[in-house]
Order: structure tokens, then C-alpha cells, then sequence
């Protein structure tokens, strides 16, 4: 049985209701815009970029919980990291919500604060709220301009 | 905690035996996440009696074959039983003739015919169309597109605060461009029952003609297309407790006969050389290729459903169950209704605090309850109310005060925990 506090953990709750890095960034060198259509969804994610590093990271918009705390999540877990980390972690992340792989202490330890929103893998409707403000990341990396949007 | 209090637990003094119409519905009897399914999400659609499903059930056991075409006997039975349903749609909303009941895949389908056969045919640059901005985007986007194509002009009547019409700029704007108005009769997003008479008078007074999108109407209320006057009505079967795929364009005999066909192949036609092809008649000329015929048949068995239970008695239950289910929501804090009109139907939607619509969505899922959390396909609606999304509880005849106190307790769970 899935227990709904495997979805709404403290750290979700918490990263909704007070999301960290909130906020236009005014000197982004790097914007992407990410629009989840089925729930209105809309999240706009700055980057400010050194060398290959993250030196920035910001986000701004309206959506569920789970999208607001993941893109809080994320936030956190990606400054300071290069291109290559990144794209690492989204992968790993993306794999386990997706069950492209299974989850093990390892992959789970590697995603530290990030393992909150795993318990949206029992939602298949919900992983799009959680995955949104990563392929939006993903868009601005690429330096792509048109919106990404999760249909 | 909104407090559940004996009293209102009481069942309504109306003529519908809601344990007896629950026990017609198979699918209602199930467990979802260990509690027992309360399912109101009837505005997107609604489950099906045993009645529609075992008619449908015995069409392919028993005489599946294609209409209109065989001699042999099976044939002979399916476009009997198909002609028959047009026959009951046509009592169902009071038509005149049978050759006024245009058998298509739904609602959307019925207004894109009447668009693209209707709309291009009639309409030239500078007319103008009339839409409100209560409308389905099933309701927006045709028009949008004949507009385009036209180069005619759309219009829209705003909503006050309540969800209602703006009566008075709707008769601002008719005018002597006015050709076409589209509105829908119940709004699946608002809840809101629109003076569709009073709409059709107006427009008629400007020589413009109306259609009513009546697809969440039929399970609720009585149509009468003759007391309307409406030129077209549009209605699905699925939202009225028949099967998906299937639903009704009513048109006026003489708009439809003046009509070019929409799409073209067999059944449509009377007779085809490669010099000239002679159009079949009314209904036939709307009906090209194979129908989904055990829709169709299934549709009728839900007419008689819904006539067996009497449209009346249905529109009683449920006023009765809005009426509870609007207070009791009400006490739930941080609640507020979207959509307050005076004329309602049995919908609620509503937004929770600052708790998006979609957590709602699923926390109700985990308590056995099934709910719409969206935009509703009417994103002018939520533009209009400035809120990106809202929660959509929407009743049928089959739900009772107990559902909506299972509603109330676990609305009360997800303030628990975003408190
Ligand atoms: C008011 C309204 N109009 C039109 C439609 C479209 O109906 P369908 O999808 O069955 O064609 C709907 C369905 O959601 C509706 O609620």
C-alpha cells in the first residue's frame, strides 16, 4: 500500500510552503521556461554560469507542491556543480522516479535531500510535477530559447 | 474539523432510491487504495449502468453487423436497433423529425461539423460570432478557426464574479454582423445553468442563429430543443451514462438540408459516378462511413435509463445533494467556491488555501475519492478568476450525503498536512 507521507514528506511540505533560491536571478546568463500543460504548471529557472560551473541558481513561478519543492530541491542540490555533475544527477534522479532503475541505499545516499520526492513513482500521473523543473534545467544548459513543456 | 452531524446525514425526501440506482452501476462497488470508491469526476464522464453495458454486450454476443448495408438477417436487426436510438434521442430532447438527429463521435465532433459545413458555407469576412467566456475549449477553438479561415470575427460575453453571464454586454454585443452564437448550456468548469431560451430569443431577434453545447446538460436537466428554439444542439453520450465515442448534433431541418456535407464516403451518398455523386438525405448526408453502432444502440439504452428514472426526479436528487454539498464544503476553512450562480448544477469546484489543485487531486485519490484538478479544458475560466488550476467535485445520480461527508473529512486531511 502506498502511504501518502512517502509523497508529502516534511522536506517537500517544508520546501513548498518556504522554497529556497525563490526568485528572479537579475544577472542570468542562462533562462528557461517550463510549462507543465495538464496542471498549469509554469516554473522560469536562471542560471549564472562560470566557466562550466554553476555559480547561481534561481527560480521563480507557481505549480503544485511537488513541482515547487522539487525545483527548490533542485536548486540546492546543483550550485556550485559543473555541467557534467549536473547532468549526472538529473540522470540518476530521473532514472529512479522514472524506474528506468531500482532504488538502492547507494543511488539514495548519491541523491541525498533529492530522495524526498521519490515517492512519486507510485503517481505515475505526478512524476511530470516532480521531473518539470529538470528538463527545464536541461533546456537551459542547452541554451535552448522555446519553452519546455511536459506533453 | 467541520463537524458531521446526524442531522445532516438524513437522506432527502425526493422519489430517487439512490441505493437501487447504486446497485445498477457495477463499477461503483470497488475499493480504491484499500477505502471504497467515491467517484465525482461525472463532469468529465460518468460510469455506466448494467442496463447500457449488457445492451451493448448483447449487440456484439448476439447481432453485430453493419448498418444499412446487409440484406441478411443480423443486418437487418443492428440498423433496427440503431434506428430505433435515433428514435429515442429524438423524444429524449423533443425534436421534430428524426431526420434532425445527426449521429457523431461527441460533443467536439458536433461542433466542428456545424463549423466547418455551416461556418464556411455561410460565413464571410466581418460576420461576426458570439461565444462567452465560460466556453469548453471545444467551444473556443472551431470558432477560432473558421474565424481564421473567414476571416469573421469572434466575440465574447464575460462572466461576473459568480460565474453568471453578462446579460446585459451579451445584448451589447449583438449586432447586425451577428451570424452564429455558440454557448454552452451547463458550464462543466463553473457549474452554471445559462438562460439558454433568453439567449436564443435575443439572438433570433438579430436574425442570428444559436447553437448550445449541451454536453454536460443531458444527465441533469430536460432538454427540449422545440421550447429552446435553438438552431443546433450538441450533446456526448458518455456524460450521460452511455459509452464513449458516440454522441448527437440536433440540427434544424432546413439549416441542415441547406448544408454541404462535412465528410464524404459511404452511407452519405445515394448514388456515385465518377461524373457527378448524388448526396444521401438527411440524416444519412451527416452519417459517412461505418457509425459506432454499439454506441449508438448503448446511447438509447441510456435514454431509457434516465427516462426509466425521470428526468425530474433526477433534477430534484441532485439539487437536493448540491444544496448539502455546498454547505458542508463551505465549512471546510480556507475553502472557496469558483462558481456560485444562481442556476447550478451539481458541480463544485473550488481552490483549498494556497494548496494547488493537483495535491488535492491526489491526496482525495488516497482517501478513494475520484475528482477532476485542472483547468477543466476551460483556461479562460481560470484566467477570468486568476487562479491557475482548481479542484472540481461534479455529482451524478448515483452519489450520496455520506460521499459528501468523505469528501469533507479528507479536505479536512489536506489542510492537515500543509497545515
Ligand atoms: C461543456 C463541455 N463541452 C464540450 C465538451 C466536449 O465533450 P466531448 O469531449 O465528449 O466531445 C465537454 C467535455 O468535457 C464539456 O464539458
Amino acid at each position: 500500500m502506498f502511504d501518502l507521507k512517502d509523497l508529502y514528506q516534511e522536506v517537500i511540505v517544508d520546501h513548498n510552503r518556504s522554497p529556497r533560491n525563490f526568485g528572479k536571478l537579475e544577472d542570468a546568463d542562462r533562462v528557461a521556461e517550463g510549462f507543465n500543460p495538464l496542471c498549469g504548471d509554469r516554473l522560469n529557472l536562471y542560471l549564472k554560469m562560470e566557466d562550466d560551473r554553476i555559480s547561481d541558481i534561481r527560480f521563480d513561478g507557481s505549480g503544485c507542491a511537488i513541482s515547487v519543492a522539487s525545483a527548490s530541491l533542485m536548486t540546492e542540490a546543483l550550485k556550485g556543480k559543473t555541467r557534467d555533475e549536473a547532468e549526472q544527477v538529473f540522470n540518476e534522479f530521473h532514472d529512479l522516479v522514472t524506474e528506468k532503475k531500482p532504488e538502492d541505499t547507494d543511488s539514495i545516499t548519491h541523491l541525498g535531500k533529492l530522495a524526498a520526492l521519490l515517492g512519486v513513482k507510485d503517481y505515475p500521473t505526478r512524476v511530470k510535477c516532480a521531473t518539470l523543473c529538470w528538463h527545464t534545467l536541461h533546456s537551459a544548459l542547452e541554451g535552448n530559447t522555446t519553452p519546455v513543456t511536459t506533453e | 474539523m467541520s463537524e458531521i452531524t446526524a442531522e445532516r446525514v438524513s437522506t432527502p425526501a425526493t422519489k430517487l432510491d439512490v441505493e437501487a440506482v447504486r446497485s445498477d452501476f457495477p463499477l461503483l462497488h470497488q475499493e480504491v487504495y484499500g477505502k471504497p470508491l467515491v467517484y465525482l469526476d461525472n463532469a468529465a464522464t460518468t460510469q455506466k449502468p448494467r442496463q447500457v453495458i449488457e445492451t451493448v454486450d448483447d449487440y456484439y454476443r448476439h447481432y453485430n453487423s453493419n448498418i444499412h448495408r446487409g440484406v441478411h438477417n443480423l443486418s437487418e436487426k443492428a440498423t433496427a436497433a440503431y434506428e430505433e436510438a435515433r428514435e429515442k434521442v429524438r423524444r429524449f430532447i423533443n425534436a421534430t423529425d428524426l431526420k434532425e438527429i445527426i449521429f457523431v463521435r461527441g460533443a467536439t465532433e458536433g461542433i466542428n461539423l456545424v463549423a466547418h459545413s455551416y461556418g464556411v458555407s455561410s460565413l464571410k469576412t466581418g460576420d461576426e460570432i458570439i461565444i462567452s467566456e465560460m466556453e469548453h475549449h471545444s467551444n473556443i477553438v472551431p470558432w477560432q478557426i473558421l474565424c481564421e479561415q473567414t476571416g469573421a470575427i469572434l466575440k465574447v460575453i464575460p462572466i461576473n464574479d459568480a460565474g453568471e453571464l453578462d446579460m446585459a454586454a451579451y445584448e451589447q454585443l449583438l449586432g447586425p454582423r451577428t451570424r452564429l452564437v455558440s454557448i454552452v448550456h451547463i458550464s462543466n468548469a463553473l457549474g452554471t445553468i445559462n438562460p439558454v431560451k433568453q439567449i436564443v430569443e435575443m439572438a433570433h431577434a438579430h436574425n442570428a442563429i444559436v447553437l448550445v453545447d449541451g454536453a454536460q446538460a443531458t444527465a441533469h436537466t430536460a432538454i427540449d430543443v422545440q421550447a429552446l428554439d435553438c438552431d443546433f444542439y450538441v450533446f456526448s453520450a458518455h456524460k450521460a451514462f452511455g459509452p464513449t465515442g458516440t454522441g448527437v448534433l440536433y440540427g434544424k431541418a432546413e439549416l441542415l438540408d441547406a448544408m454541404p456535407p462535412y465528410q464524404s464516403g459511404g452511407d452519405m451518398i445515394k448514388m456515385v459516378t465518377f461524373k457527378k455523386t448524388l448526396f444521401n438525405e438527411l440524416p444519412y448526408k451527416f452519417e459517412a462511413g461505418t457509425p459506432h453502432i454499439a454506441g449508438v444502440i448503448g446511447m438509447g439504452a441510456a435514454i431509457d435509463y434516465i427516462s426509466g428514472l425521470g428526468l425530474d426526479n433526477i433534477a430534484a436528487y441532485e439539487h437536493e445533494l448540491l444544496g448539502y454539498a455546498t454547505s458542508a464544503v463551505q465549512e471546510v476553512k480556507g475553502l472557496r467556491l469558483v462558481g456560485t450562480a444562481h442556476h447550478k448544477t451539481s458541480i463544485l469546484s473550488f481552490i483549498l488555501g494556497s494548496i494547488h489543485a493537483h495535491d488535492i487531486g491526489t491526496i482525495l485519490d488516497h482517501e478513494g475519492i475520484a475528482v477532476r484538478a485542472g483547468h477543466h479544458c476551460a483556461m479562460p475560466v481560470m484566467e477570468r478568476f486568476s487562479i491557475p488550476a482548481t479542484a472540481r467535485a461534479s455529482f451524478a445520480i448515483y452519489n450520496t450525503r455520506e460521499e459528501v461527508n468523505t469528501l469533507v473529512r479528507a479536505l479536512d486531511k489536506c489542510r492537515e498536512i500543509f497545515a
